[in-house]
């Protein structure tokens, strides 16, 4: 068997207002597993929606998403099962907050993977454990910081043992100062071969752990590739003016 | 003074001992209570479908209309149902809507209080129903967002995630809607029940003298409305002791 994409997009387009407004026109990639893939791109230019439409929280207007060799963009497709494997984290966090940190984690396995209790709160605690939050898994959301939510958010999505992690802007939300701890827990399952998209505006974080960056620009990618072609030998004219603003 | 007194006494026991006439008030008592109940019940029943047909459609017909069309076009229909029906039953006044459920769709039913019953429950259920339907728009919609990207279906999500949220921010508007419900019932008589209002009414109608019943009456629906009101007080507090 050859090295398939995990994630295969192919001509994926999302208009509306029947086709007055492009929010994606035409995007193709391959997602390999192992990747951290980063968008950029000015707002407005559709690569949140580009990221929310990988497990179909944006329903696509046309085009494939081959995911695990399935079409998921395709209708009659069972987009649940397909979810459990590809875990979202927000920018707002999205944290339950009528559940603890560890209610939160462990309902979508207890329920969904029918894995006994025990087991999911022991795998809860050990990956709050591993971002620094091992004395939180009994708090509120309400009572921790907007840092420490978004790790809580990140290591609920890890619960369901995900093929791929989306990331939309995770850290726009937070303070300065929260920024760093969130990047941190990201750098790490980077290293530990967690496949990942993200979309943000950390350009220091694209640089260093992003295996390859896409810029896109009116809903279409511009120009790909790796950090070192993107950031330092940028080709496409958008994409120059657009570093030149932000760096 | 003692002939102030006296008077007092003679007006108490003609409107309400003589001829057993504190039965009126009694029966009526209970007649609007068990009206009040039941409605409540089918009014959240009621209103609850409603608002999960509303919601549903609402979050879902996108999705729908691509992958189902059957289904799709059975929920555009029970939407445009429950559309019709908060229009009808909250565009016209509940004493209208009971006398058309008692002479007009129930000629022949002999038991009025059933009547009453299901008059004041379909009406309540109307407001019910926008009850919970804001109670589930005003939850922020990243939280259905995390519940579907962990894999939850629409239904897990709505009952594990959402509606727990839901339940608790609208409860207090809930029991308010039954204290305006318990003092709505009071126009039960219209259609020939006697409810605690047309009991005191009854009573002044025997002895001509309007001021003890009727006050009587005021003073038990204000007791079961302050009730009610202490009672959504301490839920209040105790759901915001919970916030934490």
């Amino acid at each position: 068997m050859k090295d398939n994409a995990l994630i295969a997009v192919r001509n994926l387009k999302k208009h509306y207002n029947s086709g007055a407004v492009k929010a994606l026109d035409g995007i193709n990639t391959d997602i390999h597993r192992g990747e951290v893939v980063v968008v950029i791109g000015p707002s407005g230019s559709g690569k949140s929606t580009f990221l929310r439409s990988l497990n179909l929280l944006e329903l696509p207007t046309s085009g494939q998403i081959t995911f695990e060799g399935t079409d998921i963009a395709a209708p009659h497709v069972n987009i649940n099962k397909h979810r459990q494997k590809m875990g979202m984290v927000f920018q707002h966090f999205n944290l339950f907050p009528n559940m603890t940190v560890l209610k939160n984690m462990t309902a979508a396995p207890i329920k969904l993977k029918k894995m006994p209790k025990a087991q999911a709160e022991k795998m809860a605690r050990d990956l709050l454990e591993r971002v620094g939050l091992g004395d939180r898994a009994d708090s509120y959301p309400d009572q921790l910081s907007g840092g420490q939510k978004q790790r809580v958010a990140i290591v609920r999505a890890l619960c369901m043992e995900p093929d791929v992690l989306l990331f939309d802007e995770p850290t726009s939300a937070l303070d300065p100062e929260m920024v760093g701890e969130v990047l941190d827990v990201m750098k790490s399952l980077a290293k530990d071969g967690m496949t990942m998209v993200v979309v943000t505006h950390e350009m220091g974080f694209a640089r260093e752990v992003a295996s390859r960056v896409i810029f896109m620009a009116d809903g279409v990618i511009l120009e790909e590739g790796t950090p070192d072609e993107i950031f330092d030998h940028p080709k496409n004219e958008r994409l120059q003016g657009f570093l030149s603003k932000i760096l | 003074m003692s002939e102030w007194f006296a008077d007092i006494k003679a007006e108490f026991i003609l409107n309400f001992i003589d001829g057993d006439r504190w039965k009126n008030i009694t029966g009526g008592l209970l007649n609007t209570i068990l009206i009040t109940i039941v409605a409540a019940v089918i009014g959240v029943v009621l209103g609850m479908i409603v608002a999960a047909i509303r919601t549903t459609y609402d979050k879902n017909k996108e999705s729908l209309a691509r992958s189902n069309k059957v289904v799709y076009v059975i929920m555009s229909f029970l939407n445009a149902v429950c559309k019709i029906y908060l229009a009808i039953f909250r565009g016209t006044p509940v004493v209208v809507q009971l006398l058309i459920m008692f002479f007009i769709v129930f000629a022949s039913a002999t038991n009025g209080v059933g009547v009453a019953m299901l008059a004041f429950g379909i009406n309540s259920g109307a407001y019910v129903a926008e009850i919970f339907r804001g109670g589930i728009m005003s939850i922020d919609n990243g939280q259905f967002e995390a519940g579907r990207s962990l894999g939850f279906n629409y239904i897990q999500t709505m009952m594990i995630i959402v509606m727990p949220q839901v339940i608790k921010s609208i409860l207090p508007t809930l029991l308010n809607e039954f204290i305006a419900l318990l003092k709505e019932t009071s126009v039960a008589g219209y259609v020939g029940i006697t409810d605690l209002t047309r009991g005191g009414n009854i009573i002044r109608g025997v002895t001509f003298s309007p001021f003890m019943p009727l006050i009587a009456v005021a003073l038990i629906y204000l007791i079961m409305v302050l009730l009610l009101t202490y009672l959504v007080g301490r839920i209040e507090r105790r759901l915001k002791k919970n916030e934490r």
